[in-house]
């Protein structure tokens, strides 16, 4: 049916956009300012035009951590999505055990970021963490400050152990939404299981999945407490993410213009993937209706 | 305003953005429209392809930095030809 839009509705979220003016666009104009100048302190700021751009998108620097904030992103939704579905199926319906493993499966999801890296940090340590000790024990050389691979399956393993709970809550709510009739002419059917997964409950869980992706991928590629207090970007650069790189640029270095053309990119980099998974949301929702 | 550290060409850039989505509004209110399907078959309507241009031409002009270097004459061209296309297929 066709009909236009009365768009007049627009001005009730003036005062949001008062706020999110306050809060997040102003400092993003800043932010574009600060990218075509030079500061040296003092409020002073020198024009330095496309400069700073280019060195950023040229950089080998940018373009191995990119590279890192990539892998690491594939591999955190490689795992966090299909972990995430089989928690869901096998998590009980109703009843006690239901509302425990609910409560469970919340749990990691409530401990602030730094908090999270901070047990992780001790619990890797090979002197007196657990892990580090038993795996030690095990006669595995393990050590995520000296090592490169150790380093990464210590953040890989505390992002998952953090972060599948939410992806598993969120299966589990669309599984809730699965009427029994379906399931009973499954039934009838003799379908099999994967029958059952592949043609009632992965199309049903489509639309809370698809926003289970989105949340994974913005929040892996722009994460930065967890690795920053596990690992501090180390050992080397192996674990320094793009967040990581741009703080050590805007904090560590005082280099305001490279590190504000490198948050561009990285805000436009962010926005464009967000925008398309939003897009393919919102039309697969409207082709299902 | 001083600690925004404004230049004339940032202001003249946040200026246009400001500039085309007070255009946008008007004409919502005084035109209305009917969302449509373009070649990315995926419903449209003037708001979403003014964003798709924006977006995609700051890509254009990354790349242009990348490949050519400044200045970005030639990406503005690119800029205002893929804008003209997002407007009239997408």
């Amino acid at each position: 049916m066709d009909k236009s839009q009365n768009n007049r509705a627009w001005f009730l979220v003036l005062p949001v956009l008062v706020l999110v003016a306050f809060s997040a666009v102003i400092p993003l104009m800043t932010v574009v300012n600060y990218s075509v100048q030079d500061t040296f302190g003092n409020n002073a700021f020198f024009w330095a035009g496309l400069e700073w751009f280019e060195e950023i998108i040229t950089s080998e620097r940018i373009h191995a951590a990119l590279g890192r904030q990539v892998l690491f992103t594939a591999i955190i939704l490689a795992i966090q999505v299909p972990l995430g579905i089989f928690v869901a199926l096998h998590m009980p319906k109703k009843g006690f055990w239901a509302s425990l493993c609910l409560i469970l499966m919340a749990m990691p999801l409530l401990i602030p970021f730094n908090v999270v890296g901070t047990i992780w940090q001790i619990f890797g340590r090979v002197d007196i963490g657990l892990l580090g000790r038993v795996l030690t024990a095990l006669g595995f050389d393990y050590n995520y400050t000296s090592d490169w691979l150790d380093a990464w399956a210590t953040v890989i393993v505390m992002d998952v152990w953090h972060w599948t709970s939410l992806v598993a809550l969120l299966c589990y709510a669309g599984l809730q939404s699965i009427p029994e009739a379906y399931y009973q002419a499954a039934k009838i059917d003799q379908a099999s299981r994967w029958a059952v997964f592949r043609h009632i409950e992965l199309p049903k869980m489509r639309g809370v999945l698809l926003i289970a992706v989105l949340l994974r991928f913005m929040d892996s590629f722009m994460i930065y407490t967890e690795p920053f207090v596990v690992t501090g970007g180390g050992p080397g650069n192996a674990t320094t993410f793009l967040s990581i790189d741009l703080v050590k640029m805007a904090i560590g270095q005082f280099d305001l213009g490279p590190a504000a053309a490198f948050s561009i990119i990285y805000f436009l980099v962010i926005l464009l993937i967000s925008w398309v998974f939003y897009t393919v949301m919102t039309n697969l929702d409207r082709e299902t209706k | 305003m001083e600690w925004m550290a404004w230049t004339m060409p940032t202001a003249a850039f946040f200026g246009t953005i400001a500039a085309l989505l007070l255009v946008m509004t008007l004409l919502a209110i005084f035109r209305p429209e009917v969302p449509r399907r373009g070649i990315l078959t995926i419903e449209t309507t003037r708001g979403d392809r003014l964003f798709i241009t924006l977006l995609g031409s700051a890509f254009i002009c990354l790349g242009w930095l990348f490949f050519f270097g400044a200045p970005l004459w030639g990406a503005l061209i690119c800029c205002l030809i893929y804008a003209a296309a997002v407007f009239r297929w997408v």
